[in-house]
């Protein structure tokens, strides 16, 4: 295998889905800490990675690797005061230009502008992003009439129709409800049907259905498919369920304390992970009917003010070499569209 | 009398809590957790229970213990001595034997372990509960406990917010195993784990059944980690048992359409696997009011009129050595797909 060490993922592993036009959102060695009483938590740390338009992107990780983290950032939400945005760039593609949201502050006019238009975002708890005052409608409304100028007719018309989109019956009277009045699964179509009435280019998802049971789990993922194709969107999906990464996305991002790992289409990442980190991952789910032995990876994640220096994962990695201790691994090429930060990649470095 | 490798035996067991309303709080119906269930529990097996939220499986857990008072039914015991104690009708004292012999680990590590007291403390409460030993010798006790669950020592006078979920969950797993249980009931013991040190506590708990011949009752929403732990595998919907089986025949050849509809909605990560999934009907209905009949008619895309008059009964349809229950009025007749049947490309089984 052809190589090369670069210094950001991202680089290459385009050709396969896109090209360089076709780019919808581009994060640049974005770094995002945390002041805490126990220190500075460099929660996002360098990470680099391309969305591109219409693809479902996966991204990771086990807690506290900074997935959610990412995604606040790409809405520039990051929590005040504690949280920052220390440095990086996010880079917002439409209409031929090119914005970069990481430079504007996040209560600015023209970020709110960006958000509305072109971004939205689904989460575990539907409750934290439904407001419990107003009726599942008005809160649909609400999207839509910011984002197309119609009265309010209109969009309650429209309305009832992503609430019959969703899956919510009747809609007609469903559309008067409140939060409350609708189950967990409800709730959660709801949230998916204030999330894209305003017609969003890019939809983050972050453990959309981790809280939810597995037949409604199912229905939700078929509905977003469903609707992504309908809407071409690009899709953000942070999960730490590898069978939901496998079932849902094109490419997949693997974050471990901070820092993006690893990079491949979901085939790679599936049949020939890199990594240690991404292969003991795989390892370590049961496979129904495929009977073996699991083999976790030893230890548990770090503390984020307590980091092994160099490669973070050293101490739980079985292929440890001597220079994993002693210097940070580059991101390297392997093949034509994967990038591991390993230094088993290295053409120079030891023996594998 | 049951054969001779059970060590539990549940016969129609009832849990239900009252709906009250009104100024007066006058009764006004009941939430039937758990509505009539019977099942055996053979010695050194792990008996799996899968279910969606709701449909009574931890209340299942807990009324084994007698954590939960149940509203009615018989849970046999089968001690050392071989003789056979209904859990239900002891006396407080008996019971405190029978409970060092059934323990439980339950999901959250965090709350279900004292803050205030050190690791030390928590492993050798039990034993100071019941008067084992004398302090030095449960120190000793404690420390050879943390070294099975994978704990250095060096841990034994920390406190439990200073260590990670997985390791907290270890922690649990050794108070369980203090009084040398032979059943534990493990509640969620892994979902709120993250997926490495999920697999860790997996292989635990299967190496501390090989070491101590332990039984489990293995109570959790997840499919695939209960397919990789359990010998057995029942399925409860809305307080009823609907299927027990082998996990293998459970698994390739469902016989209640229930399972088929769980078996549907497992996410299939491998990128070659096409999951052949129907439309999914429906969600768990009102459990204070269930349908008539069998209770999933209303979700069920094999439903006839049967169904919603005629509550099927949980009985055995295999003529095989293993027994295969399953309560369905068309449980012979339906062909259901297997996991094996729902996903092309991949090689299951």
């Amino acid at each position: 295998m052809q190589q090369t060490p670069t210094t950001k993922f991202g680089d290459k592993g385009r050709d396969k889905f896109m090209n360089g036009k076709n780019t919808l959102l581009e994060v640049k060695n974005l770094r995002t800490y945390f002041d805490n009483k126990e220190g500075l938590a460099k929660a996002v740390d360098g990470v680099d990675f391309e969305v591109e338009k219409g693809e479902t992107l996966g991204v990771v990780g086990e807690s506290g690797c900074g997935k959610s983290v990412t995604s606040l950032s790409i809405m520039n939400l990051v929590p005040q005061p504690r949280g920052r945005i220390e440095s990086g760039e996010i880079l917002f593609h439409s209409n031929g230009e090119v914005v970069d949201i990481a430079s504007y502050p996040p209560h600015s006019k023209k970020m709110r502008e960006i958000r509305k238009t072109y971004l939205a975002m689904i989460f575990q708890d539907p409750m934290s992003s439904l407001s419990p005052v107003y009726t599942i409608g008005s809160q649909i409304m609400e999207g839509i009439q910011l984002r197309h100028n119609v009265s309010k007719k209109d969009a309650r018309q429209r309305a009832v129709e992503m609430i019959q989109r969703v899956g919510i019956s009747p809609a007609e009277q469903r559309i008067d409800d409140y939060p409350y009045q609708l189950s967990g699964g409800m709730n959660q179509r709801a949230m998916i049907a204030v999330a894209l009435a305003s017609n969003p280019s890019l939809l983050i998802a972050d453990e959309p259905t981790t809280a939810l049971d597995v037949t409604v789990e199912a229905q939700i993922l078929d509905l977003m498919m469903e609707l992504q194709e309908e809407y071409r969107m690009s899709i953000l999906f942070i999960t730490h369920d590898l069978d939901v990464i496998g079932e849902m996305t094109d490419r997949v991002i693997v974050m471990y304390t901070g820092k993006v790992v690893e990079i491949g289409s979901v085939q790679d990442i599936f049949y020939n992970p890199l990594h240690p980190y991404t292969q003991g991952l795989l390892k370590s789910i049961p496979k129904i009917g495929r009977h073996k032995e699991l083999s976790p990876i030893r230890g548990s994640v770090p503390q984020i003010y307590n980091l092994p220096d160099h490669c973070h994962f050293a101490p739980r990695c079985p292929e440890r070499m001597d220079i994993c201790t002693s210097e940070d691994p580059p991101v390297f090429n392997v093949g034509e569209n994967q990038q591991a930060k390993c230094w088993l990649y290295d053409e120079k470095g030891g023996d594998r | 009398m049951p054969d001779d490798n059970l060590i539990l035996d549940v016969d129609n067991l009832k849990k239900y809590f009252p709906v009250r309303k009104g100024l007066l709080q006058r009764v006004v119906g009941y939430i039937k957790a758990v509505d009539d269930i019977s099942f055996e529990l053979q010695q050194g097996e792990t008996l799996g229970l899968v279910g969606e939220s709701g449909c009574g499986k931890s209340t299942t857990g807990e009324c084994l213990l007698r954590l939960m008072e149940p509203t009615a039914g018989q849970i046999k015991y089968k001690n050392e001595e071989d003789e056979w104690l209904d859990i239900l009708s002891l006396s407080a004292q008996q019971l405190n034997s029978i409970k060092r012999d059934i323990q439980m680990i339950f999901q959250d590590p965090m709350s279900s372990l004292n803050p205030r007291m050190s690791i030390r403390d928590i492993v050798v409460e039990p034993l100071e509960v019941h008067g084992i030993g004398n302090k030095k010798s449960r120190t000793e006790t404690a420390k050879d406990l943390l070294e099975q669950v994978g704990l250095s020592e060096y841990f034994l006078n920390r406190y439990p917010h200073e260590f990670s979920g997985g390791q907290r969950q270890r922690i649990g797993i050794a108070r369980a195993l203090t009084l040398d249980p032979r059943i534990i009931v493990c509640d969620e013991p892994v979902s709120a784990l993250d997926v490495s040190v999920q697999a860790q506590i997996l292989n635990i708990l299967e190496n501390l059944q090989e070491n101590w011949g332990l039984t489990y009752v293995f109570i959790a929403h997840n499919l695939s980690v209960v397919e990789h732990i359990s010998d057995r595998v029942m399925v409860m919907y809305l307080g009823k048992l609907v299927e027990i089986a082998d996990t293998e025949d459970l698994y390739n050849s469902p016989l209640h359409p229930y399972t088929e509809i769980l078996l549907e909605s497992i996410p299939e990560g491998d990128p070659k696997a096409k999951k052949k999934r129907g439309k999914i009907e429906g969600v768990v209905p009102d459990p204070s009011n269930p349908p008539e009949g069998c209770n999933l008619h209303p979700r069920c895309p094999y439903a006839q009129e049967i169904c919603s008059s005629e509550e099927p009964e949980l009985i055995n349809r295999s003529d095989e050595e293993k027994d295969h229950f399953a309560a369905c009025h068309f449980a012979e007749d339906l062909e259901l797909k297997g996991y094996g049947d729902l996903v092309e490309g991949i090689d299951v089984g």
